[in-house]
């Protein structure tokens, strides 16, 4: 397909501004005289091209999207009109606090609801996005043991089927980062983080349930381990969907953690986003959190905590998703909130069950809102790979699940269905998956093409890493 | 009780029994039972649609919406093209996740495609990424993409807005990296004093154009001094002021970042706005986050990819280049728009009216007995003195349904217009801090 650039035509273009009715300035020295290549196109033109390519890209909205550990659950309509009112919209963040009433209480209510949801005292909504929240959360811990004089506490325990933000986070906070190993059952192996725990452990960062969607039923165990040992735990939030409203993090020993409102709270994943990682902690941290907290019962203040880290983003955060996140909790309630977990859970269950006949599941057990399917065997079989199956997905309408991960399971595909699927949805996706199967077994090389229905088909990834071509050329 | 569950009570016990389970409880049975959720936790019970809308139109209208807006300082009121809107409302972007399945994701691959190539072609830069999540971390990460082994301190003008220097100063404390603010002299940053701190480990400077003040600095002398001192020479521009004033390219910057809100988003109490982050091709491979690369599928026909992927958290994990992973996608997709829709000669227009109406601003305020603190050439904000206190501008004019500038001091106002103020609004706006003025000096 054309690009912008290779579109319009010199002159054409919209009518937005009026004329100017005052002096120009001129700014000397400080001009710009590179030639601004920018497109010149009509209205319609520009309509066009973004239509063309929103048929050219695919959303929840498309249909089945099991993409794993991503939770991409349907996005209310309610929530997008509610964070259009130019009451939220059109608020200047520096406006003076008694003109920005509602939006301190927006926060308030939203920072006041999750906290229950995750047995935490305090809430930040400074982080923009999961692994920005790991990194806030993680200059809590820091920031706590540096204000006990613990300098020597410099190591991150972190799983091997952890997130890759999890050790990259670490390394931003200024930790090293130590892996310990999963247990044949895919959880933590107790003896090994009984080894890892020592006068310089700063904390663990962990998933519960974890990336292989299995619940840790060590888990008090875990954090008792880690505590012990004067560190901290840190609870990865994203695979909160599974057990809100059944468990909380801050019941299982865990001191800081970070919420995906992206995904587990309904807010759209926008293409990348913008999401919201807001982070929440025990009473004994919110000392140490970022920014501004809001203060105050009738008159709501801002008041920022006594030793902060400082800010991690400029102003309050992606204020305008948290609206959405609010609006969702409300409408959900405390009923509603278990509802979606439980079938999130269930729905999971559904279709590991019915798939295991076929396809080898990682870690068999008590599957929670996600599962992790193994194609090591099928690829030593017949040659179909992970990707492959994948791709194959694709020709029936269904996003592929995450693929090549968790680390430790290989030729991984990680499914999420969700709560907000139905069950013809699962049973003809089980279907999707089992005629797969047999094609994987007659004609393998049909997988190897896949996909065929698609706009393009596999693009050549390393050809664009050689010779990285990152923007159209005017020349 | 809203929900989004799709499935019946009654589907819902017939799945549970072909899983060979006969209640919800038993999907739970891994948790302790001692930390299992009491049934009585303090979350209300869930509500309709209808009360939902009800409670939160009632919270936004305890907002103040201010129809005449004279404030900028990191966040700016622009008009807004209806395409801009219409587009980035379509679901296929909206519901979409980070495209890592291209084949099906084309769509969004090319507009960030396309949007990086507008974001090199405003900086005058070799090569941008796709985004991070707003100006502040983008300065931050580009602070970090100039560290090596010997080269640890960091640098930052006094000039630069305070929200950006306190998150590139709390990565600073997250990695362990020496940070240092240069002092500022009347209204830029202190030459000499820049000079002075440029030692050998310095790793990079960063200064903002236009400032915090409004005002444009000698940010060709500033490079100079930086490079003659081998350290990275970082610039956070205003991407409007961009399509008249020199870029960051010209003035021979290694990085330019800068907040992308003015370029479509809303004020939206301070997000969901957009970091906008480039480069030269020297520091390509030390770019954070997505950068997506244009190639080819088997048939030869163009694709898009995410691509340079070694850099980050997913493949390298402890040693990846930062940690981010979602970014603002759907900030940038407003931003490319925005941009298409003003095109070239728009997008200037845009930038002189900015200018034409605030330098108007500020002879107007002076003839009202204001006066302007800084002589230097400004962009579209400028800070003034008060002969009485600002409060009592600012509180007269809040009355009035004006937003105006924000109090930097008892006595000191920061102002911004923009091309969305007309001529008539300013000169009500004068008149009314004309009337305060005489009134209570």
């Amino acid at each position: 397909m054309e690009l912008i650039f290779e579109k319009g035509a010199k002159g054409r273009g919209l009518s937005i501004l009026p004329k100017n009715e005052l002096a120009p300035v001129d700014f000397g020295c400080h001009s710009r005289e590179k030639e601004l290549n920018l497109p010149q196109m009509s209205e319609n033109e520009l309509s066009r091209h973004y239509t063309q390519l929103a048929k050219r890209s695919r959303g929840v909205n498309d249909g089945f999207y099991p993409l794993g550990s991503c939770t991409m659950k349907y996005n209310p309509k309610i929530n997008e009109s509610i964070a259009g009112l130019a009451g939220f919209s059109k608020i200047h963040p520096m406006q003076s606090q008694h003109t920005t009433q509602g939006c301190l209480k927006v926060l308030k209510k939203a920072e006041e609801a999750l906290c229950e949801i995750t047995g935490m005292d305090g809430m930040t909504f400074q982080p923009a996005a999961g692994a920005h929240g790991e990194f806030t959360g993680l200059l809590l811990i820091k920031a706590y043991h540096l204000s006990r004089g613990n300098v020597g506490r410099k190591k991150i325990i972190v799983p091997d089927s952890a997130h890759g933000t999890n050790p990259a986070s670490a390394v931003m906070a200024g930790f090293e980062v130590v892996n310990i190993p999963s247990t044949k059952e895919g959880i933590v192996d107790l003896d090994a983080l009984r080894d890892a725990v020592g006068e310089d452990t700063a904390g663990l960062m962990l998933t519960n349930p974890n990336t292989v969607g299995i619940f840790d039923k060590n888990i008090l165990e875990i954090t008792d381990i880690v505590h012990e040992a004067g560190g901290l735990n840190y609870y990865d939030g994203a695979n909160l969907n599974a057990i809100m409203g059944q468990v909380r993090p801050g019941d299982m020993g865990f001191d800081v953690i970070h919420l995906n409102l992206h995904k587990t709270f309904a807010t759209p994943h926008g293409g990348g986003g913008p999401g919201s990682g807001p982070v929440g902690c025990k009473a004994f941290l919110a000392e140490f959190l970022p920014g501004c907290q809001v203060a105050g019962e009738e008159e709501l203040y801002f008041e920022k905590p006594k030793h902060s880290v400082g800010k991690v983003k400029a102003f309050y955060g992606n204020f305008l998703v948290v609206v959405k996140a609010l609006a969702y909790i409300l409408n959900l309630g405390c009923d509603g909130i278990a509802e979606a977990s439980q079938n999130a859970v269930l729905n999971a269950n559904y279709m590991a069950k019915k798939l295991m006949n076929l396809y080898d599941i990682a870690f068999e057990g008590n599957w929670m809102h996600e599962f992790v399917m193994s194609l090591e065997e099928l690829k030593k079989k017949t040659g179909v790979s992970a990707m492959d199956i994948a791709k194959g997905l694709l020709d029936y309408g269904i996003h592929p699940p995450t693929m090549y991960f968790p680390l430790i399971v290989h030729e991984a595909l990680m499914v999420e269905p969700t709560e907000t699927e139905s069950r013809e949805t699962l049973d003809r996706a089980i279907e999707v998956f089992e005629k797969l199967y047999d094609q994987a077994q007659k004609e393998p090389e049909k997988l190897h093409n896949a996909p065929v229905s698609t706009p393009v088909g596999r693009p050549d990834e390393v050809k664009a890493a050689r010779h990285p071509i990152l923007r159209y050329s005017f020349e | 009780m809203g929900s989004y569950v799709v499935s019946t009570k009654e589907e819902q016990q017939a799945m549970l029994k072909e899983v060979g389970l006969e209640s919800m409880d038993q999907l739970f049975s891994e948790i302790p039972e001692k930390v299992k959720l009491n049934k009585q936790w303090k979350l209300p019970e869930g509500i309709s649609e209808m009360e939902v809308m009800n409670i939160m139109e009632e919270l936004a209208g305890e907002n103040k919406v201010f129809s005449h807006i004279f404030r900028g300082a990191g966040a700016y009121a622009h008009y807004i093209p209806a395409i801009v809107k219409s587009v980035t409302s379509k679901e296929e972007f909206v519901t979409a996740y980070t495209p890592y399945q291209a084949e099906v994701s084309q769509g969004i691959l090319q507009s960030i495609f396309e949007y990086q190539t507008m974001i090199c072609e405003l900086t005058g830069m070799d090569v941008s990424n796709a985004s991070v999540y707003d100006g502040a971390t983008a300065a931050a990460e580009a602070a970090a993409m100039c560290l090596q082994r010997k080269k640890n301190k960091i640098l930052v003008s006094r000039t630069c807005h305070p929200d950006v220097i306190e998150v590139m100063k709390t990565y600073c404390y997250g990695n362990g990296t020496e940070f240092q603010v240069v002092p500022e002299k009347d209204g830029h940053t202190d030459l000499e004093a820049l000079k002075q701190l440029l030692t050998s480990d310095v790793a990079g400077f960063y200064v903002q154009q236009p400032n915090y003040y409004g005002i444009l600095e000698d940010y060709e002398t500033m490079g100079r001094l930086v490079h003659e001192a081998k350290g990275n020479y970082i610039m956070g521009c205003n991407p409007i002021s961009l399509a008249v004033l020199k870029t960051p390219g010209e003035y021979g910057a290694d990085i330019a970042v800068g907040e992308g809100q003015p370029l479509g988003m809303e004020l939206g109490f301070g997000g969901p706005y957009l970091g906008f982050m480039a480069a030269t091709k020297e520091m390509m491979r030390k770019l954070p986050g997505r950068i997506v690369g244009e190639t080819q599928d088997k048939e030869g026909e163009r694709a898009f990819v995410l691509t340079l992927q070694g850099r980050e958290q997913h493949i390298r994990r402890e040693k990846a280049s930062s940690n981010v992973c979602s970014n603002q996608a759907l900030c940038a997709l407003t931003a490319s728009v925005y941009m298409a829709a003003m095109g070239k000669s728009g997008m200037q227009e845009a930038a002189r009216q900015c200018a034409s109406k605030a330098h108007y601003l500020q002879k107007s305020l002076e003839e009202a007995g204001l006066t302007l603190k800084y002589s230097q050439s400004f962009f579209h904000e400028f800070l003034t003195e008060t002969p009485v206190a600002a409060a009592q501008i600012l509180d007269a004019l809040e009355e009035k349904g004006y937003l105006g500038g924000l109090p930097l001091g008892d006595r000191e106002i920061l102002w911004c217009a923009t091309e969305k103020n007309t001529k008539q609004e300013i000169d009500d706006l004068v008149e009314i801090v004309k009337e305060v003025c005489q009134t209570w000096n």
